[in-house]
């Protein structure tokens, strides 16, 4: 067992030698995977990110009615009533229009022009959280008030985000593909290097096998290698998409704050991490497999 | 030890490089294999370490079929031998050291105890000042020691060497001989293999001489 121990660490550091030797190339084949895996990953963020806040809007469905500008007092409060006794409400939020023009004023920075109109042209409006959030139910219950007099316009605030969701959809399995892609630009990249590795090293090869080398003694150092160039390649996509997520959070947080959001890009978490870093020294591996599995019996001694 | 019973090797394109061989050596023995070049000397050795596989008949070697084994247990087959190539395969990308450390890296010895037998066997070739050295900077007759030492380091029971004093002056070739003589007498079998009878006729030992492929009587 210690023995056992002592030849992998040993085959460990020879590989990480050499690495050393080739400083360049090594460097070059770590990035190219690198890159390659960061844009699917770095889009697969992107697309969880949003999906996040879509999910936020589609889980607690809102309908907004617009009034009619002529409606009086007297009609406003009845339909107000009206709304508080409907079976498939669950909360009324009424938002007198004198209040909205004051919030507009102070979220969007247009207070300049605001004040230079002659007159309020906001409605008044009240927010309705319905007890159900079935598609089709809501759009039956936006008909419903519809139809009521005095009611100029009524928007379903849930539907943009079920449309973002479906598309989010169709985004997520783009990225897939462009990732299983990628994994065979990543195995490919490595099959190749470990073929110029065993070309180079044909001659240690043939002796380790006339003196009683094992395949899989043979084997091992390209095994370790490919798995090592996935798992550094891995980390440099890590590091990758987490520069460039800051960088875009820092843009995005004077943009989100013109329009009053908070939105963030998640940077990856500790499970998006570890199967990043997984699943690109799993490829290299393999691509290190295949190659070894491909070249190895063709160096018989002769 | 080994016994080969009617071995005949024929190479694709119809070269018959032994016919008909059969032979026994005896656990201890140093035998010489002679013949001119081409006679089937190099083939012979290889078909004992099952480089070559024969074309018929049936070789046993420390009681392994060798001509019919199978690829997993041929690396275990080859530990048991110590083989010296007429070209030497020694590697110029490490030490002299490192050279003679392969063999127990492959069998996975222990590191310390691996480097005092590395060390035993450059002494016993006469390399031990050159252990840190690369192979390039050694001379022939070094190098043919060099290759001696990655033979033994492993403490083998047979010893295969090829032209083990091929390309080398009648001192060298002396002193190399003289390495061979002192593991004959520690009881390792020997198959030696020259086609210069000159130097066999120094020492006392059987001789195989071949001819075309065939064993002369």
């Amino acid at each position: 067992m210690k023995n056992w121990l002592i030849s992998h660490t040993h085959v460990l550091l020879f590989t990480l030698r050499r690495f050393l030797t080739t400083p360049l190339s090594s460097l070059l084949n770590i990035l190219v995977i690198g890159i390659a895996l960061s844009l699917p990953a770095g889009m697969y963020l992107m697309l969880k990110s949003v999906q996040s806040l879509a999910e936020q809007a589609v889980g607690t469905p809102q309908i907004s009615i617009f009034l009619s500008m002529d409606a009086s007092n007297d009609e406003v409060t009845h339909i107000g009533k009206q709304l508080k006794q409907h079976a498939s409400i669950n909360q009324v939020k009424f938002v007198p229009r004198d209040q909205a023009l004051e919030q507009l004023k102070q979220t969007t920075g247009l207070a300049d022009v605001i004040g230079g109109l002659a007159q309020n042209p906001l409605p008044d409006a009240y927010v309705i959280y319905p007890k159900i959030s079935d598609a089709q139910a809501l759009e039956a219950l936006r008909d419903e008030f519809k139809k009521w007099p005095k009611i100029e316009y009524v928007q379903l605030d849930s539907a943009w985000a079920r449309k973002l969701e479906a598309m989010l959809k169709f985004g997520l399995l783009a990225v897939l593909i462009l990732a299983v892609l990628l994994s065979f630009a990543l195995i490919a990249i490595t099959f190749n290097t470990i073929r110029l590795q065993i070309l180079t090293q044909r001659e240690e090869i043939e002796v380790s096998k006339l003196i009683g080398a094992t395949n899989t003694f043979i084997r091992r150092p390209f095994l370790y290698f490919g798995f090592l160039q996935g798992l550094l390649g891995g980390a440099t996509a890590w590091f990758i998409i987490t520069i460039s997520l800051r960088l875009l959070n820092n843009n995005l947080s004077e943009l989100t704050h013109l329009y009053a959001s908070s939105f963030t890009l998640h940077l990856p978490s500790i499970g998006d991490s570890s199967i990043l870093l997984l699943l690109s020294a799993y490829l290299g591996w393999l691509g290190a497999w295949l190659s070894v599995a491909q070249h190895l019996w063709q160096i018989e001694p002769r | 030890m080994i016994q080969f019973s009617q071995i005949c090797k024929r190479y694709p394109g119809g070269y018959e490089a032994l016919k008909n061989v059969s032979f026994e050596i005896a656990e201890g023995e140093m035998i010489f294999l002679t013949g001119h070049s081409g006679a089937g000397k190099s083939t012979l050795l290889k078909l004992i370490a099952a480089i070559e596989r024969p074309n018929s008949g049936s070789i046993v070697v420390k009681g392994q079929n060798v001509s019919s084994i199978k690829g997993g247990a041929l690396p275990y087959l080859r530990r048991n031998l110590g083989l010296i190539f007429q070209d030497h395969k020694i590697l110029f990308d490490r030490s002299v050291f490192d050279n003679v450390m392969l063999p127990l890296r492959i069998c996975g010895f222990d590191h310390r105890e691996s480097a005092k037998r590395v060390r035993a066997a450059l002494d016993k070739v006469g390399l031990l000042k050159r252990e840190k050295n690369n192979p390039i900077a050694l001379s022939g007759g070094e190098q043919q020691r060099l290759c001696i030492a990655r033979a033994i380091v492993n403490r083998p029971s047979i010893l295969l060497a090829d032209e083990p004093t091929g390309n080398l002056d009648k001192d060298y070739a002396s002193d190399i001989m003289g390495i061979f003589k002192s593991f004959h007498q520690v009881g390792v079998t020997l198959l030696i293999s020259s086609h210069d009878e000159s130097i066999l006729r120094q020492f006392k030992g059987r001789v195989l001489a071949l001819k075309n492929g065939e064993l002369c009587p």
